[in-house]
């Protein structure tokens, strides 16, 4: 279990636990927390769950698999700390991640 | 008397998120789904990929866990099926006699595998695939020693497949078209996927028409072929398209043609009626027509015109239609659809698994289909919804960055 803080493009936080192997973009889903829009569900097809990792985090959610990287090269706002939630496993050493939300998801 | 609000039939895709988007967009009056199946909102995809090979499970399919509707009192009315729609006093009535009133309601009421109409169609072991309980079913029958055949070389077919082939069973696919995947696909990509396929010990008999399952003590020995053929199975999944479920909107004298049809908000030809998702007849202004789709993009983007209507949000921009599908360690990603395209140009090299196919109209890309090339797949999407024209010749040449394609 982890608890993790999203914060919305906007300001607006949430903090939730996650439970331990989920992803944390389901860990937002289901939560219904906005700006992750997860329309693939987790197959890494569609950029719609990037988020902006808190560079105390970076290490500890590990680095973009191949096909992020070239699925997050074409997603808006992309900056050296964006990943895609879908594939952030949650884990109990991720209790604590604060993660962000880019402007849209589209 | 609170006012009545959004009443929802249909628990799918669509119906589960156009309700949680409703609350997103702080709609506040009360919001019921109502569902024929037992269960609430569930994804569909992963029921031919990741949960039929066991690797996800029934939590994880859930598109909201069941305390969600709860907490955002989103009404769940689950088991029972919509009989009826009286425009004129606002209620639908349910096959259990209740009537339940609305101020707006949303038809999400998806799509049913489409029938074989062949003698021995009532067989034990003759499979569908399109509810949770269907996949269920199948996960039980396949598995080592066990002979699937699957009937139509599509999506469903062939993810079932590869998700048998994965579970140990051998695996027969009957497609009638000479190619598969014909309607959906250009001949490169059926191409690569049957020789794939093969390549992991799965047959297919082509151009090959099922004309009735046979059996023994009321269960599936086989399928015979319009040739006299039989070919023996344990079990048949037939993957033959799909038909819409526009009956209760047709009783109700809303407009149908192939699907409800709606307009770019997702309003049927009555104000106070949204139909989103595989059932809907629905503009695509990109290509300048009407169609039918099925995809979780299709409902998700419904869903927001839909709830956007409602709460009186301006209309989501268009979006460029897409889709996908996993298959042993293939990622197929599609986008937008090849109307009007004149030619087609292939990036990459099929026999090494990364490429994708373009379908032009001129030099503007209509649609992509790409396999394991998330880059191309990626800046295609854009660059279908911008309509910028590209230059071929780099678009050819896979040395030459979808970056630098689109840039220039």
């Amino acid at each position: 279990m982890a608890k993790i803080t999203y914060i919305e493009f906007n300001g607006a936080e949430h903090v939730v636990d996650v439970k331990n192997g989920l992803s944390v973009m389901e860990g937002a889903v289901k939560n219904n927390i906005p700006g992750i829009d997860a329309d693939c569900g987790g197959a890494c097809a569609c950029a719609t769950c990037h988020v902006y990792v808190d560079e105390a985090w970076k290490d500890k959610t590990g680095s973009q698999s191949a096909m992020e990287e070239s699925m997050l090269d074409f997603a808006e706002n992309v900056e050296p700390n964006s990943r895609l939630s879908c594939q952030i496993k949650v884990t109990d050493a991720l209790d604590g991640l604060v993660v962000r939300m880019p402007q849209s998801q589209h | 008397m609170s006012e009545p609000g959004v009443v929802i039939v249909g628990a799918g895709h669509a119906g589960g998120t156009v309700a949680a988007l409703l609350r997103q967009y702080g709609y506040e009056a009360p919001i019921t789904i109502i569902g024929d199946e037992p269960v609430a909102p569930y994804q569909r995809p992963p029921l031919s990929k990741a949960w039929l090979k066991g690797e996800a499970d029934a939590e994880a399919l859930m598109l909201r866990p069941l305390t969600f509707y709860a907490e955002h009192k989103i009404e769940l009315i689950l088991n029972v099926k919509v009989t009826t729609i009286d425009r004129a006093a606002k209620t639908v009535g349910l096959a259990d006699g209740k009537s339940v009133a609305y101020d707006h309601l949303i038809l999400a009421l998806g799509s049913r595998a489409r029938p074989l109409p062949i003698p021995g169609a009532d067989l034990a072991g003759v499979l569908f695939l399109r509810s949770a309980a269907d996949a269920e079913t199948l996960k039980a029958a396949i598995g080592p020693g066990k002979r699937l055949a699957v009937i139509g070389g599509g999506y469903i077919g062939l993810e079932a497949a590869a998700s048998g082939r994965a579970l140990g069973a051998s695996v027969v696919v009957l497609e009638r078209e000479p190619r598969l995947l014909a309607r959906v696909a250009c001949k490169e990509l059926s191409d690569f996927f049957q020789a794939y396929h093969e390549a992991r010990g799965v047959t297919f008999e082509l151009g090959a028409q099922a004309v009735a399952f046979e059996g023994a003590d009321g269960k599936l020995t086989g399928v015979k072929l319009a040739d006299g053929r039989v070919i023996p199975c344990d079990e048949a999944l037939v993957g033959v398209g799909a038909l819409p479920n526009e009956e209760l909107a047709k009783e109700a004298g809303l407009d149908c043609s192939g699907g409800i049809v709606v307009d770019t908000h997702a309003r049927t030809s009555d104000p106070a009626i949204f139909a989103i998702g595989d059932v809907t007849h629905r503009p695509l202004p990109l290509y300048d027509r009407m169609f039918r789709l099925e995809s979780v993009a299709n409902a998700l983007e419904q869903a927001k015109q839909a709830a956007a209507a409602v709460t009186g949000r301006p209309p989501p921009p268009p979006e460029v239609t897409w889709n996908w599908s996993d298959q042993y360690d293939v990622k197929l990603q599609l986008a937008g659809i090849a109307f009007d395209s004149d030619d087609i140009l292939v990036r990459g090299d099929p026999a090494t698994a990364k490429f994708a196919v373009f379908h032009l109209k001129g030099s503007v890309i209509r649609a992509v289909e790409a396999v394991n090339a998330p880059a191309e797949f990626m800046a295609a999407r854009q660059l279908i919804g911008s309509q910028k024209p590209i230059d071929r010749a780099k678009l050819a040449d896979p040395a030459i960055s979808m970056k630098e394609v689109a840039a220039s």
